[in-house]
């Protein structure tokens, strides 16, 4: 079977690449000057300093929405409020943050309540799943746009600085997180997200609940034989993976990158998880390759969109085309399928020889 | 007219169904395919009816070679397949059942009185007694086959595959069931017969080809062959199905009370009327009955899965109905289920993690919240070595493992907490004859321990021998109890299976 295995790992980057070289065709098509604009979208990211520091600091928030997500599906709870969650905790965490001014206390309040805050938000479709069998895709979906309004109404109505537009007041300096590398913007943010990352790999393969949830998601019928508790299983993943999400909301917002709150629209990271935690195949272990990637792709489309004239939606097409082809099992099946029935065929000749 | 060379299939999980397979049929006969479950019988005739590609191999059909694609495929060339498991729509009636998909029209509509006459019409050419203006949900198993039958005749089949045919069906039902495939056979159809029973292939088959572990061991003249020498054909070995069985020791101890147990399904039809029983530590309680009369829900009643019983069911002297399933489990009740893949493992998780589902919580192999991944891992080798599960290794996936070694897994699993109360159901359903002797063994030395062991199965020859006591379920009741089982003969057993003979007063069922 190791040869299957590896041509999974194979598959997952084939479609990779073939995603890219579909882009890169678009691009050829599109672009009046299609080499510079796939120079700087491939080589861009590493043209400076600056620009490398930009895709590992756009890599932390999908480092947490992605880990999130991955805690919630490993359960087989597909809960899309891993956006919402993100949406509300960096709200959380600025409010915090605008009126407790404690040294070293600020953050950390505010981190922990932006946690909380998506916990709770998170488990809303899983308490709708238990008591009204709603599914929790449907619900998780609609409520965003809850996290959403009332983000804004927060911003409109409760702490709108009338002195700037369409902004909160300005967060306390002594809630921002401190700046890791000079001359980028990298910050404390990262480290967290890392150890939220492993924090998530030992809570779903080394732990109790973390083994309960999986055997959910795999086959809840047996989970259920065996004497696992579902009901716990379902709110104890998405109170997790909310929280998760919550809190990298609080941090991206208590980042160098923001100084107010002002979210008007949802920031897509919740839906980017859905590839990241795909690429992952569910292990937060590799929740940072996966958002690294992304990252990287992310900032070499921005750099490409400032300096050439292809738009930066390019990058959602080629993510578009990532996620069919790694989660369309037919693609490559066949090959996939002489595989298996070679490694069969040398199996039984060595029973034979044997 | 048929022949099928060298087929070897091989499926996604890696699977060789079939290695090299050759089956050739002539005008005419009825052919046995037999095998023992998992050696390739059901595979061979999904290739034959367009469910399956072969990955080598080729089909002549009258010396032709043809490509089968889809079961509609195999049906415009004159090939039929009755299912094990029927597929009917039980809310239309017979006719309709028959002509469903070549249905007979008038303009946008169905032609009713047409589809009546031509359904009429074929179950009058073979002789088949059936009101074909009942609806299917109506009619018993038997009948239901029989439409199956009439379906696939209806459609021009002159190869017709019987997948099992009396697996469902009474001693009875069969006899009636052999007397028309000798008909059909007259007529000059060909009938591939799928089985395991030697007895009844004795009776009714021409020549029989026997498959072994997805190999053809060859095709005989079944005059010319005793079931002695098939059974060796099959299984490779000779075996006894007689048991060295130890005289019964009962405990005091009732482990397992059950009084007035009532169960409606979720459409809220009776599947358990009224039952009562006892089973002590030391014995074996044998349920038998043809499937669907209330085996599965009482089993899903004695393990916790269903609550919505009445009655009370207590394991130990607890009553159960406020227990979880865990708290159930750590009655000491282990519970082997009866269809494997739905909830006996989790097929994408490896041997190890579904080794340890009904134990990880206890300090044994986990502290209060991580899991003692060393202790798990030197379990699960030992228990791969002791129930000698064929895998690659611990970490290999269990459905990528052949189905007795996933039912070993599993069986490995819940023997290996030691339990007190066994429920097995179908435990050695669709595993080879190796596998199942091994279990069987297990569940007579866990008698022999003192453990209590329920007993659900459709193989008679393993219900005879090794229940103690021996229920027979029919209609959610028990139609019939014996305590003396060694005296019970096939056909008694098949007349309370059927519901024609009842036990008014079941003597022996609790102690009291």
């Amino acid at each position: 079977m190791n040869s299957v295995k590896k041509f999974d790992i194979l598959r997952m980057f084939l479609s990779v690449l073939v995603a890219l070289a579909l882009s890169f065709l678009l691009i050829f098509v599109l672009s009046e000057e299609p080499v510079e604009a796939i120079k700087n979208l491939v080589i861009g990211p590493f043209s400076s300093r600056r620009n490398m520091g930009s895709v590992i600091e756009s890599m932390i928030p999908l480092i947490f929405t992605g880990t999130g997500i991955c805690i919630m599906f490993s359960a087989n709870q597909i809960n899309l409020s891993a956006e919402g969650a993100f949406q509300i905790g960096g709200l959380a965490a600025s409010c915090v943050a605008i009126y407790f001014t404690a040294d070293i206390l600020s953050p950390l309040a505010a981190l922990l309540l932006a946690g909380l805050i998506g916990a709770l938000f998170s488990v809303v479709p899983a308490i709708l799943k238990i008591t009204t069998s709603a599914s929790e895709m449907v619900s998780s979906l609609m409520i965003n746009y809850v996290a959403l309004y009332f983000g804004t109404y927060m911003l409109n109505n409760i702490i709108a600085d009338p002195r700037a537009s369409s902004a909160s007041y300005e967060l306390c300096p002594a809630s921002e997180l401190p700046v890791l590398v000079s001359g980028t913007r990298i910050h404390l943010g990262l480290i967290v997200a890392l150890l939220v990352a492993v924090f998530g790999y030992f809570f779903l393969y080394k732990t109790k609940t973390g083994y309960e949830l999986r055997l959910t998601g795999v086959n809840e019928a047996f989970a259920r034989y065996s004497g696992v508790n579902i009901v716990k299983v379902i709110v104890s993943s998405q109170l997790i993976g909310g929280f998760i999400a919550g809190l990298g909301g609080g941090v991206e917002m208590l980042s160098p990158i923001y100084t107010r709150f002002n979210w008007t629209t949802l920031t897509g990271y919740g839906w980017d998880a859905i590839i990241i935690s795909t690429l992952a195949k569910n292990n937060p272990l590799y929740v940072p390759f996966a958002a690294l990637f992304l990252a990287y792709l992310r900032t070499g489309a921005s750099i490409m969109a400032r300096r050439t004239d292809v738009t930066l939606d390019i990058v959602q097409i080629t993510q578009g085309i990532i996620i069919i082809l790694v989660v369309a099992e037919q693609f490559l099946s066949r090959y996939r399928h002489k595989l298996i029935a070679r490694e069969a065929k040398a199996a039984l000749s060595g029973e034979e020889v044997a | 007219m048929l022949q099928m060379n060298h087929i070897m299939k091989i499926y996604g999980n890696g699977v060789v169904a079939n290695e090299d397979v050759s089956l050739e049929l002539r005008r005419g006969e009825i052919h046995a395919l037999l095998g023992e479950n998992g050696a390739g019988k059901s595979t061979l005739m999904k290739v034959l009816f367009g469910i399956e590609m072969p990955d080598q191999g080729e089909i002549l059909l009258k010396g032709a070679p043809v490509t089968i694609r889809s079961p509609q495929n195999a049906i415009s060339l004159g090939i039929g397949m009755v299912h094990q498991h029927f597929m009917l729509v039980p809310s239309l009636t017979v006719a309709e059942n028959i002509i469903l998909g070549v249905t007979p029209k008038k303009g946008l509509f169905i032609d009713r009185d047409k589809a009546l006459s031509a359904a009429e019409g074929i179950a009058r050419e073979y002789n088949f007694d059936i009101d074909v203006r009942q609806r299917v949900e109506e009619i018993p198993v038997g009948i239901k086959q029989k439409v199956e039958i009439l379906k696939a005749l209806y459609r021009g089949a002159e190869i017709l595959i019987l997948d099992e045919p009396t697996a469902v069906l009474t001693p009875q039902e069969t006899d009636e069931l052999f007397v028309q495939l000798v008909q059909l056979k007259k007529k000059g159809h060909t009938i591939i017969f799928i089985s395991h029973k030697l007895d009844e292939i004795k009776k009714i088959c021409d020549r029989a080809t026997i498959m072994r572990n997805g190999r053809s061991m060859g095709t005989y003249e079944v005059a010319d062959i005793t079931t002695q020498e098939m059974s060796k054909l099959m299984v490779g070995r000779e075996v006894s199905l007689q048991f060295e069985k130890n005289a019964c020791r009962l405990s005091d101890q009732v482990l397992l009370r059950v009084r007035n147990l009532t169960v409606h399904n979720s459409q809220g039809v009776l599947k358990i009327d009224d039952i009562s029983f006892d089973v002590k530590g030391g014995e074996i309680l044998g349920i038998a009955g043809v499937e669907g009369n209330g085996q599965t829900e009482l089993v899903d009643a004695l393990t916790g899965l269903n609550k919505k019983y009445r009655g009370e069911i207590s394991v130990k002297g607890k009553d159960i109905r406020p227990l979880s399933i865990a708290q159930i489990r750590d009655l000491s009740l282990a519970h082997i289920p009866e269809d494997r893949m739905a909830s006996g493992c989790a097929g994408n998780l490896s041997i190890r993690e579904n080794l340890f589902s009904n134990q990880y919580r206890s300090p044994e192999f986990s502290g209060k919240q991580f899991l003692k991944m060393k202790a798990i891992e030197r379990r699960s080798d030992e228990l791969i070595q002791e129930y000698k599960i064929k895998c690659s290794s611990r970490r290999q996936n269990v459905a990528m493992l052949s189905g007795g070694n996933i039912q070993k897994v599993i069986v490995a699993r819940e023997f290996s907490t030691d339990p007190d109360i066994i429920i097995a159901n179908q435990p050695t359903r669709g595993i080879d004859v190796g596998a199942a002797e091994f279990i069987r063994q297990r569940l007579l030395a866990f008698r022999d321990a003192g453990c209590a062991v329920i007993l659900v199965s459709a193989d008679l020859t393993e219900i005879f021998s090794l229940s103690d006591r021996l229920a027979v379920m029919y209609k959610g009741k028990f139609a019939g109890f014996f305590t003396d089982v060694a005296n019970v003969s096939e056909e008694e057993l098949g007349q309370h299976m059927l519901g024609i003979k009842k036990a008014e007063v079941l003597e022996g069922v609790v102690y009291e």
